[in-house]
């Protein structure tokens, strides 16, 4: 066997199509194995009991009434941002610009509430509101579209740096706004009259996670049963093949990302004028950042968002609580999260190819035989 | 006016965590990889350092003074670990495993941050200090000894030598760096892993063991930039998320050198300026500006990358392959 000597040990091709079912199977045990690893890792460090671990973290996000809520506006809100960017996504566009996009829909909201707070009747005020916000997400989203469109511009980087650029807006804004002078913040905006604040339907965050259902069975129809899903597609697979089928590939680009920015907008309206009613540097707080592998991790699925971004929220709030009983910092849940990511992303691996082991020369004869 | 023997060691200081990190950005995305882990890479090889440090500061009594080659070399080797270990975890998911460069490096800062800050956080609590810091002052200043010449020299001095020896090691690798890219047979191989990795492995080279060398090498580079902000900057005093979005600057400066490390030198320093520009300028009453001077480097960087893509100069652009992974058998 002078052949078998120079096979190496682990050959690798690629997988054709896996089941839906297998593929989930794959995830659903990368996640298991990453709980098992999250566990051990915690029980070394702080020495809590793994099961023990979990109870806390499932009580801390879904133990109460209020948590429950909690959860379901991060939820929602994530998952706003993450069907903005899966448009985008799809096309192979990488929108990193999420946060920066989210925070100029909410510096526009906010610019609305603080200048015309007590101009204009409430329902013409909130339509005014929206209307900039989503314009304001549109356009920031619109710029590196328009470049890439243009002139093939590498858009990770360029949605990336918009993002600072929209901090600094926003933190530049805060200050001239700034309640009290020289406090550096905004404070809750308009809290005496409420103008320009959503009125609330049953729990304060019920609108919110409404929107993100209705946002979400949108995008599923847009992208599955639409020309427009069908053309990001095409794009998606292969530039050339779209043009040489007559799609006009910077104008899909363009609108896409109008759309993308535009929903990232309206989130930023709803933190501001939903929710928060202030406007802050970190009001995004990183999310469109999680919301991108957020879309990732449900392969640009919007239903699958549903799931992965209860995941990670899962995470994120039960780590809060864990941290909060056992007096751990804060920042515990982020080393969870990226565990839990880390074991997901190497998961791909094992759905898209397949592994061949060498097998030994008695093996081979019997498998012969 | 601006005084400029007072406002150049500023920006140097200030720019060198930006030279460490965008050189060792530069090194990994010429082979093809776009490490967005690298605020993350830099969040652990800061806390890696302190956590050395901070271990053998215990270790010697108060009154005794440190021994230099060890305060300097166990942080240094601690620092130079965690980000290996960081590179290695991003090789593995994107060279072996093929996984998306964006999420794999997304979740290395999601990580990285979260294990820099609670770490920090840990040994904050440890120390039970009344502020929220860990002040390491004595290893931080044998990493802050200056020549002895710096403060005779006048401005000079000032400008040249005032610095404490990361920021010469910054300059020193940025230097090499771009030697070895320009001017030698693995950073040609090195290219050609970035550019077209099917072309460069009909040639023979060695395309996973260019890739993983590149990124740790580079994740190890920007980590020391983490280092040099906690020891050297900072004077040894590590506080949570006081590190910023320093990182993602250096990804920005990586474009803004057009993937140069010799270039990077001035552009960090520059860059550093930027930032610190606002202490400097006159703003009167009005603070609110200062804000807009810190969009500065951002906005600057957002120009060059549409300048160069309209140009479309070929030795301009990002490496032809970036972002993509590599397999043999899908070509």
């Amino acid at each position: 066997m002078q052949t078998a000597k120079r096979e190496p040990l682990i050959h690798m091709t690629k997988r054709k199509e896996l089941g839906s079912l297998q593929s989930w199977g794959v995830r659903l045990l990368a996640i298991l194995l990453a709980a098992v690893v999250c566990a051990v890792v915690t029980g070394l460090i702080t020495g809590i009991n793994p099961l023990h671990f979990y109870q806390t973290m499932a009580s801390g996000s879904l133990g109460t009434a209020r948590r429950r809520w909690t959860m379901g506006k991060e939820m929602a809100v994530l998952l706003c941002i993450s069907l903005a960017l899966t448009p985008a996504f799809r096309m192979r566009f990488w929108n990193l610009g999420g946060e920066g996009q989210i925070l100029i829909g909410a510096l526009a909201t906010a610019a609305c509430m603080i200048l015309l707070g007590d101009q204009l009747p409430g329902p013409v005020l909130i339509l005014v509101m929206i209307l900039s916000a989503v314009a304001a997400g549109a356009v920031w989203a619109a710029i590196p579209a328009l470049c890439k469109a243009r002139w093939g511009t590498n858009e990770t980087l360029f949605t990336l740096m918009m993002n600072y650029v929209a901090i600094q807006l926003c933190a530049y804004y805060i200050i001239v706004w700034e309640v009290p002078k020289g406090s550096g913040k905004i404070g809750i905006i308009n809290q005496s009259t409420e103008a320009g604040w959503l009125p609330v339907i049953g729990n304060r965050y019920l609108l919110t996670v409404l929107v993100a259902a209705v946002l979400t069975v949108f995008m599923y129809i847009y992208l599955a049963y639409s020309k427009h899903g069908y053309e990001i597609s095409v794009v998606g697979e292969s530039e050339a093949t779209a043009r040489y089928v007559g799609i006009k590939v910077g104008k899909v680009i363009l609108r896409t990302l109008l759309l993308s920015g535009a929903i990232c907008g309206l989130t930023g309206f709803l933190l501001v004028s939903g929710t928060d009613h202030t406007l802050t540097t970190t009001l995004a707080g990183g999310k469109g950042f999680t919301a991108v592998m957020v879309a990732w991790l449900a392969q640009f699925n919007p239903l699958g968002m549903v799931l992965s971004s209860f995941l990670l929220v899962f995470m994120s709030q039960g780590a809060a609580e864990i941290s909060k009983i056992y007096g751990l910092n804060q920042s515990y849940g982020d080393i969870l999260t990226g565990i839990i990511l880390f074991f997901i992303i190497g998961s791909e691996f094992f759905i898209r190819y397949q592994l061949h082991f060498r097998k030994s020369a008695g093996k081979e004869a019997r498998a012969d035989a | 006016m601006l005084n400029f023997t007072a406002f150049i060691p500023r920006a140097v200081a200030q720019g060198m965590p930006l030279l460490y990190g965008s050189t060792g950005e530069t090194i990994t995305q010429k082979a093809g990889n776009l490490n967005l882990g690298i605020p993350g890479v830099m969040y652990v090889g800061a806390i890696s350092g302190v956590i050395g440090s901070f271990l053998y500061e215990r270790s010697v009594v108060a009154s005794a003074a440190l021994n230099p080659a060890l305060a300097v070399g166990i942080p240094l080797l601690s620092c130079l670990f965690g980000s290996l270990v960081m590179g290695l975890i991003y090789c593995f998911l994107t060279v072996t495993l093929r996984a998306n460069q964006n999420v794999t490096g997304l979740a290395m800062t999601t990580f990285g941050v979260g294990f820099g800050n609670f770490f920090g956080g840990s040994l904050i609590k440890l120390t039970g200090a009344d502020v929220p810091s860990i002040t390491l002052s004595r290893t931080s200043n044998v990493f802050r000894t200056v020549l002895p010449f710096a403060n005779s020299t006048g401005w000079f001095g000032k400008v040249f030598l005032s610095y404490g020896f990361l920021a010469y090691l910054g300059i020193l690798i940025a230097l090499i760096a771009a030697h070895v890219l320009k001017r030698t047979r693995t950073g040609l191989h090195l290219r050609a892993v970035g550019e077209s990795p099917a072309t460069a492995d009909a040639a023979g080279i060695n395309i996973t063991g260019y890739k993983y060398a590149a990124t740790c090498l580079g994740c190890m580079i920007a980590g020391l930039g983490g280092l040099y902000y906690v020891m050297d900057y900072m004077n040894g005093v590590w506080s949570n998320d006081a590190f910023g979005d320093r990182g993602w600057l250096a990804i920005a400066l990586v474009i803004f050198t057009i993937w140069r490390p010799d270039v990077g030198i001035f552009a960090s320093i520059l860059f550093g300026g930027l930032y610190i520009l606002y202490l400097f300028l006159p703003t009167g009453e009005n603070l609110s500006v200062k804000e807009l001077y810190k969009m500065l480097p951002y906005i600057v960087t957002i120009i060059v990358l549409i300048f160069t893509s309209i140009r479309n100069k070929r030795e301009n652009q990002p490496p032809a392959s970036l972002g993509l992974a590599y397999f043999r058998e899908e070509r």
